[in-house]
């Protein structure tokens, strides 16, 4: 997919041999961990899926949503994984029983959609450039957003953090 | 670049983790695909901020990580506790609310 485009855009050469190659790791590791018998090995693809994520938000000049990423989901939400996995090991033991039965129905419908979605993708942005991000660093411009017009989200996002600490504390206590 | 390579990223993320979410059996495995499709649908609001210029792009996403964190400690402890009543994680055996 991304050779192809590579041909036709030959601009910024470096940018898009970086994203075929990130893209490549992302895409084989999301199928690992849709497709992996054991769910250690599904983690690990899951943390080089969500570490090539924060590579192409660099890319995509957003660094400090690259480095959120970093610390939010490779450094803590992997730990949660893995914890879950670990605190649930029962039976898990034997290989090939994370599967429904009818797996194999979810193949149609995720290629449907995909059909569906690269067709309007394609279809409605032809060949839309991305503009050349200049040298201004956008952390500032973040924080007025935050902190300006998106206050109230955010302090319910704040009381959203709180009742999921207080739940997942609740749910999880032992009495 | 071409908006259309990120945009594609994120669609075959996307299908990827709806495929993950209707083919496994396990709920940790289930959490892991919803995670897939968060970070598919970050991926878009990120280009999409960058073509038009806007940092309102950056501030969704950042708040799509942070209810995507809530939602993970809650999934998990959910997970925890009907493994400690019922022995078992897997998502069909989980039956008790058919009518």
């Amino acid at each position: 997919m991304s050779a192809i485009i590579l041909a036709t855009d030959d601009i910024y050469v470096a940018q898009n041999i970086g994203f075929g190659i990130i893209a490549a790791i992302m895409i084989v590791g999301a199928l690992k961990v849709v497709t992996s018998k054991n769910v250690v090995h599904a983690a690990v693809a899951l943390v080089a899926v969500l570490a090539g994520a924060a590579a192409q938000y660099l890319l995509l000049a957003a660094e400090f949503v690259a480095v959120t990423q970093v610390l939010v989901y490779v450094g803590a939400v992997m730990v949660l994984f893995l914890f879950g996995v670990m605190l649930t090991r029962a039976k898990l033991g034997q290989e090939g029983d994370l599967n429904n039965k009818n797996a194999l129905l979810g193949v149609p419908v995720a290629l449907m959609m995909l059909g569906v979605m690269s067709w309007v993708l394609i279809d409605g942005f032809e060949d839309t450039k991305l503009p050349q991000s200049g040298d201004q660093v956008r952390i500032q411009a973040v924080s007025d957003n935050i902190f300006g017009p998106y206050l109230l989200p955010f302090w319910a996002l704040s009381f959203v953090l709180l009742a999921a600490v207080i739940g997942a504390i609740v749910l999880a206590r032992k009495d | 670049m071409l908006i259309n390579n990120f945009l594609l990223l994120g669609a075959v993320l996307f299908c990827i983790g709806v495929y993950g979410v209707i083919a496994r059996k396990n709920a940790v495995m289930v959490l892991m695909s919803i995670e897939l499709i968060l970070n598919s649908v970050n991926i878009n609001l990120l280009a999409f901020s960058q073509l038009h210029d806007s940092i309102d792009g950056n501030t969704f996403a950042l708040y799509i990580i942070a209810v995507a964190a809530a939602e993970v400690g809650v999934g998990l402890a959910m997970v925890l506790l009907i493994y400690r009543n019922r022995k078992s994680i897997s998502l069909d055996e989980l039956s008790e609310m058919k009518g």
